[in-house]
């Protein structure tokens, strides 16, 4: 066993945690500059993030150790996600497979962490909050699959790095039916996952509305920069993985130093058009009704399910 | 509104926010009061928990204000939050009503250290035009240790975030 899709593996981990506070900051400072707004500029997230770890953590009365070990593990969960899915190289893991049932197990454990956190304090928000985080991941992980494993069908492996460099081999596979539909699929799915609008806000105070933030209304200090930083680095990984589905150009074919930097400046230039976009799509957009939630992202698995179906037509 | 009317209004408008004024000193150096000490940790990053402990929503506009475009207190690293756990600032407003004084408590024993109880406006520094009332407990003073106060009924726009500048030193 060679060491260095290992060491490729946490340079990306590295990469991933610098990068996820600053896709946020664009997608915030995009948003105010839309807004008429000065906006507080794209180091605010990092600057958040180090006040939060200067603070002392309070938690609610009655609360069990699941209050301190939830953030931790979610925050693992995210680090274990950004060495597996391909982001600045497509170097294939012999220890772990980034194989696409790995990566949305390691989705889910990190889903249950922060819905049992949410449950933990017994507020009724945190309650609420988790429930529709639920529902919302049972309809997202089928769509995930079988976007996934559409993708995987032309290139003859269900690994994501596999998938990737397969893709950014033989480009004429991201132009099919299916390819386009599996990502658009995608695409929708990871909105859905990382709490952005039009499924949550990610803005918003109105408690009744919310989904992500109820859940951590009882967080905080460093349990909530954990959460935070967990939450940024989903966003950043699953929007790079797409950023790299569609322009699979740049991502390191080997472990040499060359081509791990030109990766990283290709994953930070995809990250910043994906961010920009995302932050202007969002302006032009309310929040869906919750109970119009489902509709959307049953279209996407029907997407899914016609990128399976063409996949198969084609091969 | 098209998406396209609202790009087109989107490029008209441009930035409305006003051109930020320099770094504020203390405001204090004028009455002659000592000037507060604010933990050097909230420097650059404050999250805003609002407390209306009694107010008659004057203070609630002039704040609406302060966190709107023109004024836009988030380019200091000022940000409203939906929960005292997660901020630094406990922003209060009004006289301390009988049915607001414990949940005010409260809220900022639930605000973890260190934090910064901001008293805004005339009714929250010394009860204004409701002291005496029957259903007043006093002002925000006479609950919580309070840290930093802005005067006005209501206080400008300006002085908010003013006082939100002293705290994130931006």
């Amino acid at each position: 066993m060679s060491v260095a899709p290992l060491v490729v593996a946490l340079v990306q981990v590295a990469v991933a945690v610098v990068f996820a506070p600053l896709v946020i900051g664009v997608t915030r400072q995009t948003r105010a500059r839309l807004e008429g707004r000065v906006g507080p500029g794209v180091l605010q997230p990092a600057r958040d993030l180090r006040k939060l770890l200067a603070k002392t953590p309070l938690r609610a009365a009655g609360t069990s150790p699941l209050t301190v070990v939830a953030p931790v593990v979610l925050l693992a969960s995210s680090l274990l996600l950004a060495a597996l899915v391909p982001l600045v190289a497509a170097l294939p893991l012999a220890l772990v497979p980034g194989d696409l049932f790995v990566v949305v197990s390691v989705l889910l454990v990190g889903t249950v962490a922060i819905a049992l956190l949410g449950l933990d304090a017994g507020s009724a928000f945190g309650g609420m909050g988790s429930s529709r985080h639920m529902t919302i991941a049972a309809l997202v992980e089928p769509t995930v699959l079988v976007a996934v494993y559409a993708l995987s069908i032309p290139a003859g492996s269900s690994a994501l790095p596999l998938i990737v460099a397969a893709r950014r081999d033989h480009p004429a596979s991201i132009a099919t039916p299916a390819g386009v539909l599996a990502v658009v699929a995608l695409a929708i799915v990871v909105l859905a996952e990382t709490g952005r609008l039009p499924i949550d806000n990610p803005a918003t105070h109105l408690e009744l509305t919310m989904i992500h933030e109820a859940m951590v209304l009882e967080t905080s200090a460093r349990d909530l920069a954990w959460v935070d930083l967990a939450s940024w680095l989903r966003l950043s990984v699953l929007l790079g993985l797409v950023g790299n589905l569609l322009l699979p150009w740049g991502v390191a074919g080997t472990a040499a130093v060359g081509p791990v930097l030109l990766g990283a400046l290709a994953l930070a230039g995809k990250l910043a058009v994906l961010a920009v976009l995302l932050a202007t799509a969002e302006v032009g957009m309310a929040k869906l009704r919750l109970f119009r939630v489902p509709e959307l992202l049953a279209g996407s698995f029907v997407l899914a399910f016609l990128a399976v179906t063409a996949s198969y037509l084609v091969a | 509104m098209s998406l396209a009317g609202l790009a087109r209004l989107i490029w008209r408008t441009g930035r409305i926010a006003e051109p930020a004024p320099g770094v504020p000193g203390r405001p204090d150096h004028d009455t002659g009061a000592e000037a507060p000490v604010l933990p050097r940790a909230l420097r650059g990053s404050v999250q805003v928990r609002h407390v209306d402990a009694g107010s008659c929503n004057g203070c609630e506009i002039e704040l609406a204000a302060a966190f709107g475009p023109v004024y836009d207190a988030e380019r200091y690293g000022a940000r409203l939050v939906a929960s005292p756990r997660h901020a630094d600032v406990v922003l209060v407003t009004g006289a301390v009503t009988r049915n607001m004084a414990e949940p005010l408590r409260l809220t900022v024993a639930a605000t973890p250290q260190p934090r910064v109880v901001l008293a805004v406006g005339d009714c929250a520094r010394d009860c204004g035009a409701f002291r005496g009332a029957y259903g007043v407990v006093g002002a925000v003073g006479d609950v919580v240790p309070v840290d930093l106060a802005v005067p006005g009924c209501p206080p400008a726009p300006a002085d908010i975030v003013a006082a939100l500048r002293q705290v994130t030193g931006r």
